[in-house]
């Protein structure tokens, strides 16, 4: 586009390109503008340099989290009152009452971990099913309007959940069983899993519909039905994927934070009663953070240990996820 | 498969399973219908236009939410202006400039990492970075180093603190991965012939991406910056952390003030025990939802006008 001839005998075969708009003919005329090659070579080198250190920036943000994690539960375990044994060992999490304070990180991840089950025995299987049903089964009229219902549910803040949860799923669970106090495990793990119902369900269904169409044909080819076709074939082609999604699921139900806040209540404990009232990690964060505790207390600091407990937890999950992606993905083409 | 079954009983197996599958996809239909339904319930009857012009208040009938809606307005324009640009730079640096090198692959494996960390980590980070950058400037706001008059709306005092700014450039921590892989995605999605016909016509490497690669790329990357807006609009636990429960009766007027935001004034009301600001927390969530949808719903118009084949 560099040179333009003008030709006034053939003009009308000069404005070619008819079908090209206005704006396009203005980009590529810009594009041509000619310019000396060595401003033109500085100035890419500039934009590419501009565009790296945006890259940079997202290994500066994991880095700075790193260091301030690890420089405060540092000074977490400088205080006297407390030892890294004791916070490994340790059942009894009891920070802030009572004469002698007592910081072992079980009872937290007790909890977190009761949530996060109740949440994914809750979403997992339905989310992959109905993956599977949107992928395999759904014609493109009922895929076009369950999609958007799930995009909704992804889109709705959590706060939204935990209040559903404080509002709707107690009470209803409070009548099925008087055992319920108002702050359970089982409502908050409840609103986690629908929570993260449409993240098991698009990232599953994403990973069933890359399957190439030649596999399901084959197998239809020998007879198999639609059952057949998507249990044996489609969902095991697809399993890296599934099981990277399954990660993904947990790992955000994990880190979850206003609906536990809402309705998980604020007790630490170790059990397994859906029935009873836990506090999770996050819950106990937002409590710190809430509450009145001096900012150089040993109370304030503990939230940074269990932060950085969080963060390797979530850390570790999103790792295996990665690895298994890698190592196991099928390729077909 | 080794073993043989009747035609009857694989044709009874096919039919549980789509039962099944009807049931678990209608699970999904039904709860959202229960969860909009139930908050319209509670909390249309106190929906009123007082209640989006009142500020904050004890009093649960006179209570509204101009502060904390405008406190979102002003943290998620801030946070957006910052991520958008840095989140389509990197992915456009990932995607278009970098060679599958050692230092790509520890980027792309970083922003994955970045993606699953949870929110209230970003707000501690927050706290420490923004807010109180370290401490390397004293903890005490009175002797923060201040720029420009108090009047103007881009005042600035460092150490930020508990500020809009300070907001707003947390919650870019938590939708930079998310801008990043919708858009290294929608690049993704651009075919390489437009690239190598760019280039044949002697176009550098950032003409190509700037006039060529980005315009066709826009639908895609508007639809996630659209999805990624909406989650900074509805995220609140790294703010929660940043500032606590801030009791605001004004509106910001600079990049230094004081703000709430509407996710935490639900959390507050929805956290009280008494059934009045359940209520309340109830109208502000159709809000919230309100102006999510009309988000979500920009964000389908835009798939569905812009996005044309690309074939040229």
């Amino acid at each position: 586009m560099g040179i333009r001839v003008r030709c006034p005998a053939r003009e009308p075969a000069v404005t070619a390109l008819p079908t090209t708009s206005s704006t396009q003919q203005r980009d590529l005329r810009r594009l041509g503008t000619p310019k000396s090659v060595s401003a033109r070579a500085f100035r890419e080198r500039l934009i590419v340099a501009c565009l790296a250190v945006a890259a940079t920036f997202s290994i500066l943000v994991t880095t700075t989290i790193v260091v301030v994690l690890a420089k405060e539960t540092v000074g977490f375990f400088a205080f006297p009152d407390v030892t890294v044994g004791e916070f490994f060992g340790s059942t009894e999490w009891n920070p802030l009452l009572g004469a002698e304070k007592h910081f072992g990180i079980w009872p937290l991840i007790s909890g977190t971990v009761l949530v996060t089950v109740i949440a994914g025995s809750f979403a997992l299987p339905i989310g992959l099913i109905a993956a599977l049903y949107l992928s395999e089964y759904a014609s493109p009229r009922i895929r076009a309007t369950l999609k958007p219902a799930l995009e909704i549910l992804a889109g709705i803040p959590t706060v939204v959940y935990g209040f559903f949860a404080l509002t709707v799923i107690t009470p209803a669970l409070q009548k099925l069983s008087p055992a319920f106090g108002n702050y359970n495990a089982m409502s908050a793990g409840l609103a986690t899993g629908i929570m993260i119902l449409p993240i098991v369900c698009s990232l599953s269904e994403d990973s069933l519909r890359s399957v190439p169409r030649s596999l399901r044909d084959g197998a239809f080819a020998l007879g198999g039905t639609r059952f057949d076709v998507s249990v044996k074939v489609v969902l095991p082609a697809a399993l890296s994927g599934i099981v990277a999604a399954f990660l993904l699921a947990i790992s955000r139900a994990i880190g979850e934070t206003m609906i536990v806040a809402l309705a998980a209540g604020g007790i630490a404990q170790i059990t397994a009663n859906p029935a009873a009232e836990v506090q999770t990690m996050t819950a106990y964060m937002v409590q710190i953070f809430l509450g009145d505790a001096p900012a150089t207390g040993v109370e304030y600091k503990s939230s940074y240990a269990v932060a950085a407990m969080l963060f390797v937890m979530t850390f570790v999950l999103t790792m295996i996820g990665q690895a298994i992606l890698r190592r196991f993905r099928e390729e077909y083409d | 498969m080794a073993t043989t079954r009747s035609t009857a009983s694989r044709v009874f197996s096919d039919r549980a399973f789509l039962w099944t599958c009807l049931i678990a996809t209608n699970v999904a239909v039904v709860v959202l219908a229960v969860l909009l339904v139930s908050i319209f319930w509670q909390g249309w009857g106190t929906l009123e236009w007082s209640f989006i012009t009142n500020f904050a208040s004890r009093k649960p009938a006179e209570a509204g939410i101009r502060a904390p809606l405008m406190g979102s307005i002003w943290v998620c324009t801030i946070c957006g202006l910052v991520a958008l640009p840095l989140g389509v730079g990197t992915a456009i640096f990932l995607e278009e400039f970098s060679r599958k090198s050692r230092f790509t692959r520890i980027v792309q494996t970083n922003i994955m990492n970045l993606a699953g960390v949870p929110s209230i980590v970003y707000g501690i980070l927050g706290l420490t970075a923004f807010a109180r950058m370290f401490g390397a400037f004293g903890t005490n706001t009175d002797e923060a180093i201040t720029f420009g008059s108090e009047e103007s709306f881009w005042y600035l005092r460092i150490p930020f603190g508990s500020s809009v700014l300070a907001g707003g450039l947390t919650l870019m921590l938590v939708i930079l991965p998310v801008v990043i892989i919708a858009t290294q995605e929608a690049l993704r999605a651009v075919p390489s012939s437009l690239r190598s016909g760019a280039m044949a016509l002697g176009a550098t490497p950032w003409q190509t991406v700037w006039g060529i690669t980005l315009p066709a790329a826009v639908p895609g990357i508007m639809t996630g910056a659209i999805l990624a807006m909406s989650r900074a609009i509805g995220e609140s636990a790294p703010l929660l952390v940043l500032g606590g429960l801030l009791f605001v009766l004004n509106t910001p007027e600079n990049l230094m003030s004081d703000f709430a935001i509407l996710p935490l004034q639900i959390y507050n009301w929805a956290g009280r025990p008494q059934d009045d600001f359940h209520l309340i927390a109830a109208s502000a969530i159709i809000v919230q939802l309100a102006v999510l949808f009309l988000f979500n719903g920009i964000a389908v118009l835009i798939r569905q006008k812009l996005q044309k084949p690309l074939q040229y």
